[in-house]
């Protein structure tokens, strides 16, 4: 009796299980990229700034840069589907045609372009440290020398640092910034390191307000671009798209909206193609 | 990280097209990431054969308390994602109370909390596999310990533990199999192991399928003669009963 009743407990186990993944895939198969009338983006949906996944939406300026290529390629709001394209996954789900196209800091450089094409740039980020506002000691890039920096396990921003920005800091690193931020809070980091726009993102939240302020040191040139598969036709109507989002001050108000609080001084829109090194 | 590609090999078919199809490997200190990741592995697994030998001896011992802090500890251990626990070391221990073990930049600071995490996680496995052995051996044998008049410390470590030891090589090979992939989550906190670099490299180069095709490769090498060699340690060492 016992038997039957741990067999029948798995029975439903197993159904609600299979019913589960039924119900996954099902949701998979109206978002064809294909089907004609859905676009699908890829986003980050943890920066907050750049593309946050909230109980409210979708926010950042990715997002806001999303939003207008897709209206200028045709296709409303409610006709995006947002997928999470993760760093290390953002050739893979191009190339697979999993997205249409990616926005998230999504850095333009040659091992990439090998592998997939960029419309842009759309931004250009420089690396930068975010500190305590009420920090003092560090004022030039030399000053990190002597301090403990962090950054996202194995990024671009954490290898410039071992390599060549402050060879000598001492580095941690965490899998998000989020996990770096309790260390700059309780003083055991001095210094967040990476994208401008990405710290600008976190310190314009609104549980960081004034505990936080950029350095404003330019270490690196980001060109900030939207990849799509190689050889789309999209590369050159997200181009078009990207003109027409400078040109008719969208861009201005979507950099004001995001990074504002920051008090993060951008750099102006980037031409098409200029791909800063 | 931009460096001249094909430069080398020119002239060679065989070598420009190993070249390009390994590209990505160029420039990278893979045996010195593997090299953190054995260190890991082997100083964790010492630190939780000990702790865990500890740990079973007073789930079998005579003293209540040690038997329900053995019992205590090894479920609650056991049941906490190791990513949890590693992440606590640092963030908890290191960021929040202070405490660095003695060393004073990250890179030691991080490899000795990882090994601290380690072993406080893989002790719990390691404490309940000795434990299944010490059931193997006979109640008679420490029953004619007793009567000898052998005290209990006496009875576990001359007579039981020794047997006991004898019959979980396996199980304890799968343990520190598992040990072995799991040091990937000290990449976690920052230690510059294996999994570390494949997360570089799979920043900087964009070949999902062929790094992490390395790094499964490697991980391979490492842990399949740990099966194969302590396999027939433990075909050895068994006790034929």
């Amino acid at each position: 009796m016992k038997l039957r009743k741990v067999t029948a407990a798995s029975a439903a186990v197993l159904a609600l299980a299979v019913a589960a993944t039924a119900c996954g895939s099902g949701d998979k198969d109206d978002s064809g990229s294909g089907g004609g009338k859905k676009i699908t983006v890829g986003i980050k949906f943890d920066q907050p700034g750049i593309g946050q996944k909230t109980p409210q939406g979708y926010s950042g300026f990715d997002v806001d840069v999303a939003k207008y290529v897709a209206k200028k390629l045709g296709y409303n709001q409610d006709q995006i589907e947002w997928k999470e394209s993760k760093s290390a996954d953002r050739e893979t789900m191009l190339q697979r045609g999993d997205v249409d196209f990616i926005a998230a800091s999504y850095s333009i450089t040659p091992e990439r372009q090998e592998k997939v094409d960029f419309a842009g740039p759309y931004l250009l980020a420089h690396q930068d440290v975010l500190i305590r506002a009420d920090d003092s000691a560090i004022k030039t890039p030399a000053d990190l020398n002597s301090k403990k920096l962090c950054s996202v396990t194995g990024s671009t921003s954490a290898q410039n640092v071992k390599d060549k920005l402050a060879p000598k800091a001492d580095l941690q690193q965490y899998p998000t910034y989020s996990a770096c931020l309790t260390g700059l809070q309780n003083k055991a980091i001095d210094a967040l390191t990476t994208d401008d726009s990405i710290l600008a993102g976190y310190a314009s939240q609104a549980q960081f307000k004034g505990k936080f302020k950029l350095g404003g040191f330019k270490m690196t040139n980001e060109n900030y671009g939207i990849g799509v598969k190689k050889g789309s036709d999209l590369k050159d109507k997200i181009n078009k798209a990207l003109e027409d989002m400078v040109s008719d001050g969208s861009w201005d108000k979507a950099v004001q909206a995001n990074f504002g609080p920051a008090n993060y001084k951008n750099e102006p829109a980037p031409k098409i193609g200029d791909i800063k090194s | 990280m931009r460096r001249p590609r094909g430069a080398a090999h020119r002239g060679n078919p065989h070598a420009e097209a190993r070249e390009i199809v390994f590209d990505f490997l160029e420039g990278y200190d893979l045996l010195g990431a593997f090299w953190v990741t054995v260190q890991l592995t082997l100083l964790s697994a010492v630190g939780s054969l000990i702790w865990g030998t500890l740990l079973a001896a007073m789930r079998v011992g005579p003293v209540p308390l040690m038997r329900g802090f053995g019992t205590a500890y090894v479920n609650i251990v056991r049941n906490i994602p190791l990513t949890v626990i590693i992440l606590f070391t640092s963030l908890g221990l290191n960021q929040t109370l202070g405490i660095s073990l003695g060393a004073h930049n990250f890179d030691t600071i991080n490899f000795r909390l990882a090994v601290l995490g380690l072993i406080a996680y893989t002790s719990a496995f390691v404490c309940e596999a000795i434990r299944a052995g010490i059931n193997t051996v006979p109640v008679g044998q420490a029953e004619a310990a007793r009567a000898i008049g052998l005290s209990f410390t006496q009875v576990l470590t001359l007579i039981v533990l020794p047997q006991a030891f004898r019959s979980v090589v396996g199980p304890l090979t799968n343990v520190l199999i598992a040990l072995t992939k799991n040091t990937t989550v000290a990449a976690a906190i920052g230690v510059a192991e294996a999994a570390l670099l494949m997360k570089k490299m799979l920043e900087n180069e964009a070949q999902l399928l062929l790094i992490s095709a390395v790094f499964a490769f490697g991980f391979v090498c490492l842990t399949l003669p740990t099966g194969l060699i302590l396999g027939w340690v433990g075909k050895k060492v068994a006790v034929k009963r």
